[in-house]
């Protein structure tokens, strides 16, 4: 992905901090979404046709994926474009911030585009509409069939400006696509864009398949498939559609992620019954094995820093979340609140573990320190579980399952997301039903 | 008379209120145990009185004196049929995360491989397998359905 996308980033601004710009804060829910105008980016005469692209509405379309992304953050207000106020090309150029300021907008986003020769040159303009300055532009090129992804990285370059925080939106989500009846679901890999758009199945669903997660390149994606009725970590490269299984364990090994530097994996491998935490090194092959404890220990996660992993474990009777060094020494227990905790996941910034929480038949989605202090439950359902975090660590991911009738009606698993600060809760679009979401990190880092 | 008819409705009312929750409760206490499916809706047998499956209590993994019962008959079976192979599928019901869920499936399925393998049946005989959550017998969202997929089921390989 990284070697078609050939980003040539020029900031002909240079970033003002002297005046006070807009600024949009995200550590507590917005209830006061800043209202912005996104001129559809104007397309140049002298662009070319390009096979399988609307030349003429691509200014548009852009401008609308960028309109969409901005509004599922619950921090951004788009405005309605009828009552835009200037011609895309001219606000371009300087907008006529006054008029512009009549609409209510403080921020205002602005673009151009030219097709040519089999390339698509994008650039860009944010405007802080109050200070009547420029705040952020940028041009860049790369092949027209990118499009979708010239939207996503413009809003977040935007998102980025105003927050202060690196954006999301030039992500993927792979996932688990359901279908059939709860007794014989038949489950494929499925992978899309983050706005739901590209979907693409990675395997044909003749074998049950769970849990795929990315790697941090976001090349290779790891994930436990019933191949042959023996359920076993799989290794999947995404471009090359290679498979491998990872390691040769005499049993079932499930429940696997990445090592932040990519070269592990590391797993549950279940021997005679008795499941333990190992990793096993892609390169070299070697694998060690982390616990040994005759308690169930699965879902590991390791902290952003590789120095640290995080845990589930019965061993004091019920599932609770425990952390110990990556060598598996110092073992701590963290949670201690009434109920069972399951699926801890590091965040990437370092600072929070998001884990599924069951009390009382009930599930909550929630995020906790790293000490297991300040737990906050974000969101309760029937049934939820596996949050994955975006990769600016301000976002979860999970899937949630309905409560079905006695012959299994009314059953489904969907997608949602949630901000850690507990707001902004939504489903995420998908062709069929999904379920163990895993975000992945910016494509075009 | 009319006062008489209305008691009468009232007392049918409520009589057949009376029989049907007798019934309902009647039937609950027979199928379910503490929360451990005793009924024999779901069961397959892998001969004559050789019923196929064992049931758990929810995030227990200890075979109940029925389940051993069930599993004294299966390897008095596996005794007879010398050539026999099994697979023991571990399941748990659709009330836990799907990752611990195959851990203990994992471990249902073992606990009966342990089992009939102390009643003298080879481990090479058995093989395991963990469906976690993902194979449910009954769909249902009702303690009843979770108690019938929190199992362990032989199942013929030969």
């Amino acid at each position: 992905m990284k070697k078609i996308f050939l980003i040539f980033i020029i900031y002909f601004s240079s970033l003002n901090f002297l005046y006070a710009l807009i600024e949009v804060d995200i550590t507590r829910g917005n209830l006061d979404p800043l209202p912005i105008a996104v001129s559809p980016l104007h397309v140049d005469i002298k662009s070319t046709e390009y096979e399988g692209i609307k030349i003429k509405e691509l200014g548009i379309d852009i401008s609308k994926i960028i309109e969409r992304n901005f509004k599922s953050t619950g921090l951004f207000n788009p405005l309605k474009k009828e009552a835009f106020v200037q011609k895309p090309d001219i606000a371009h150029l300087k907008p006529r911030f006054e008029d512009w300021r009549l609409i209510k907008a403080q921020a205002l986003v602005t673009g151009k585009i030219l097709v040519k020769d089999g390339k698509l040159k994008v650039e860009f303009r944010l405007w802080d509409l109050t200070a009547a300055k420029e705040m952020t532009a940028l041009a860049f090129t790369t092949t027209p069939s990118n499009w979708r992804r010239v939207a996503h990285i413009i809003s977040d370059k935007i998102y980025e400006r105003l927050t202060g925080e690196e954006g999301y939106f030039d992500t993927r989500i792979i996932y688990v696509a359901e279908s059939g009846p709860k007794e014989q679901r038949i489950k494929k890999l499925g992978i899309m864009d983050q706005d739901g758009a590209n979907t693409k199945y990675l395997t044909l669903g003749n074998e049950l398949v769970l849990t795929p997660r990315f790697s941090p390149t976001n090349q290779m994606v790891t994930y436990l498939s019933y191949f042959r009725n023996l359920p076993r970590v799989y290794l999947l490269d995404i471009e090359t559609g290679m498979q491998e299984v990872v390691g040769n364990f005499p049993g079932m090994t499930f429940a696997p992620r990445f090592s932040p530097d990519g070269k592990k994996i590391i797993m549950s491998f279940a021997e005679d019954g008795n499941s333990d935490i190992y990793t096993m090194d892609l390169e070299t092959r070697v694998v060690e094995r982390i616990t040994n404890h005759s308690s169930i220990d699965t879902s590991p996660s390791f902290s952003p820093d590789g120095k640290y992993i995080v845990f589930n474990s019965d061993r004091s009777g019920l599932q609770q979340i425990y952390v110990m060094r990556s060598d598996g020494n110092e073992v701590k227990r963290i949670t201690f609140g009434s109920g069972i905790y399951g699926t801890p996941v590091w965040s990437p910034r370092g600072d929070l573990i998001a884990f599924t929480k069951v009390r009382k038949g009930r599930f909550y989605i929630g995020v906790m320190r790293t000490d297991g202090s300040g737990e906050r439950l974000l969101t309760e359902n029937f049934y939820q579980e596996a949050p994955s975090w975006s990769p600016n660590g301000r976002v979860l991911v999970f899937y949630r399952e309905t409560k079905s009738g006695s012959k299994g009606e009314g059953f489904s698993a969907t997608l949602w997301s949630i901000d850690i600060t507990g707001y902004n809760e939504r489903k995420l679009a998908t062709k069929t039903d999904a379920s163990d979401p895993s975000w992945s990190s910016l494509l075009s880092k | 008379m009319t006062l008489n008819t209305n008691l009468k409705n009232i007392f049918l009312v409520v009589f057949t209120t009376l029989i049907l929750s007798a019934c309902s409760t009647a039937k609950k206490a027979g199928d379910i145990d503490g929360d451990v499916y005793t009924g024999k809706e779901t069961v397959k047998y892998l001969a004559s009185g050789v019923p196929d499956r064992v049931f758990f209590a929810t995030n227990k993994t200890s075979l109940t004196t029925a389940s051993r019962a069930t599993l004294r008959k299966q390897a008095t079976f596996l005794r007879k049929n010398k050539k026999l192979s099994v697979t023991i599928e571990g399941h748990a019901d659709e009330r836990g995360t799907r990752e611990y869920n195959l851990a203990l499936g994992e471990r249902r399925a073992n606990a009966a491989r342990d089992y009939l393998m102390t009643y003298g049946i080879s481990g090479k005989r058995i093989s395991t397998i963990s469906y976690g959550k993902e194979k449910p017998v009954n769909p249902a969202s009702s303690s009843l359905a979770w108690s019938q997929n929190r199992r362990s089921v032989t199942v013929k390989v030969n």
